[in-house]
């Protein structure tokens, strides 16, 4: 595994544009966490030309629902969800500001070209390690959308998170660069 | 006739629910040890030691390893000689599921009204519960909390015989690419063949609870297995998705009798985090 870079939140244009598929980071910073359900009113709200309550400028957000925390610890499991099931929204939140997208699995070729058109990038966490991501965030408070549960929006405020760049602002993929790599085609099946 | 009381049955639910999703089981842990050893790309690699690395803490913290501690599917085996006692069996499963999701602190995952409300029913109820009746005087409970990246990924079709064994591996295999890293590999792939299309469904799931590193009993089946499995790590997925060598940990497949113009096959994936548990009582 190639030595991860240690990153401090919020990324600037400079940093972005340096970024690789591959390359392995370790996040500090302020991250918001959200999902679906405030994915789906967030854009409602857009939608109505209210604005949101959340600075969504250069911001970034990890896909994420937690386990509920033990008493004396900020947050329980938590680890990535899906990303592929914000696909739709992501554009619309990019067009707003939203830099970074932190998730686990496959983004449509309209995510992919986003994180290209607005400089952003897709890193990818670890899924189902969210015992060991847990351990890298320091303190999360529920912001908005309180009534979502575990699906609110909460800040986060992380401390040497591990991430993979999956999709960067040039276009690079890791998912299929690395599955090329690792591909055998002489299949005997 | 020998009696069990609903009570025990509700805290065995509880405790397995609550254990499974803190620690692996040894069968699962071995594996991906030994996944770490034959494994060729160095990301994937670096995943997998920070997989195990999750394992520990877990355990040690009392974390769940995964924040998704799914849906919460129990099979009972009920011997035919069991007497239960002292209320409802279905309920009594559903209080221990409730009682385990929140003593545990594991995470509520299940909404009512699935197509419109979607409303969170805030104890990890109903749970999706399946009886077998078998002979004895014991019952069995086994468990496994689904997590949805993984389940996502299910799929069933039914293929005309002609497409015969090969068809199957090409099914399979192509679905697990398909999933590429949504599933959270390396995965365990579940696959069902024969019987009618709920059958197959369920004996790809029930697949999945056999330990890992043992084969279909059935010489055929086993041979169909090790193809499976060589197909799909051929695909290059590797862990998360990342590239690499090693993208299921197994393939377990088992076949029922069908119909003369059917072949159904059932694809059910897990993710590494192969999460299930058993008693009797």
């Amino acid at each position: 595994m190639t030595e991860a870079k240690k990153i401090t939140l919020p990324l600037t244009d400079e940093v972005l544009k340096d970024l690789k598929a591959g390359d392995n980071l370790l996040l500090t910073g302020v991250i918001y966490q959200f999902r679906d359900a405030a994915h789906k009113r967030i854009v409602e709200v857009l939608d109505q030309g209210k604005s949101l309550p959340i600075d969504i400028k250069g911001a970034a957000v990890f896909y994420m629902g937690p386990s509920p925390a033990r008493p004396g610890r900020p947050i329980g499991s938590a680890g990535p969800t899906t990303s592929g099931r914000m696909d739709s929204y992501s554009p619309r939140l990019m067009d707003e500001g939203l830099k970074v997208m932190i998730g686990k699995g496959l983004r449509s070729q309209t995510v992919k070209d986003a994180i290209v058109k607005y400089n952003g990038v897709y890193l990818g966490a670890i899924g189902g390690a969210g015992a060991l991501i847990a351990k890298s965030i320091k303190k999360a408070e529920v912001v908005a959308y309180e009534d979502l549960g575990a699906e609110a929006i909460r800040r986060l405020e992380v401390e040497d998170f591990p991430v993979t760049v999956v999709n960067d602002s040039h276009g690079g993929d890791l998912y299929e660069e690395g599955r090329a790599k690792y591909r055998v085609t002489s299949s005997t099946t | 006739m020998r009696e069990i009381n609903v009570e025990d049955i509700t805290k065995t639910v509880a405790h397995l629910f609550e254990h499974s999703c803190h620690y692996l089981t040894d069968d699962v842990l071995a594996a991906l040890k030994q996944a770490r050893g034959k494994e060729k790309s160095p990301v994937a690699c670096g995943v997998l030691d920070r997989l195990l690395e999750n394992v520990e803490i877990a355990g040690k913290e009392q974390i769940p390893m995964c924040q998704d501690t799914g849906l919460a599917i129990v099979w009972l085996e009920i011997g035919q000689e069991v007497h239960i006692t002292g209320g409802d069996l279905y309920k009594a499963v559903n209080e221990g599921v409730r009682k385990g999701y929140d003593e545990g602190y594991l995470r509520k995952s299940v909404v009512s009204q699935p197509f419109s409300a979607r409303v969170n029913t805030k104890d990890n109820t109903p749970a999706d519960i399946w009886t077998d009746i078998v002979p004895g005087d014991k019952l069995k409970i086994i468990v496994m909390p689904k997590g949805g990246g993984s389940e996502n990924m299910s799929r069933l079709t039914v293929l005309t015989p002609a497409k015969g064994r090969q068809g199957i591996i090409d099914y399979v295999v192509n679905r697990v690419s398909e999933s590429g890293s949504n599933p959270c590999p390396p995965v365990v792939v579940g696959v069902g063949i024969g019987g009618t299309t709920e059958k197959t469904m369920m004996l790809a799931k029930k697949a999945l609870l056999r330990k890992l590193g043992q084969p279909n009993p059935d010489a055929e089946i086993a041979e169909l297995e090790r193809d499976i499995l060589r197909g799909v790590n051929n695909l290059g997925i590797g862990a998360m998705g990342y590239g690499g060598t090693i993208t299921a940990l197994a393939v377990h497949a088992e076949a029922f009798p069908c119909h003369i113009a059917s072949l159904p096959v059932a694809v059910c994936l897990m993710c590494w985090c192969d999460r299930k548990g058993e008693a009797t009582l």
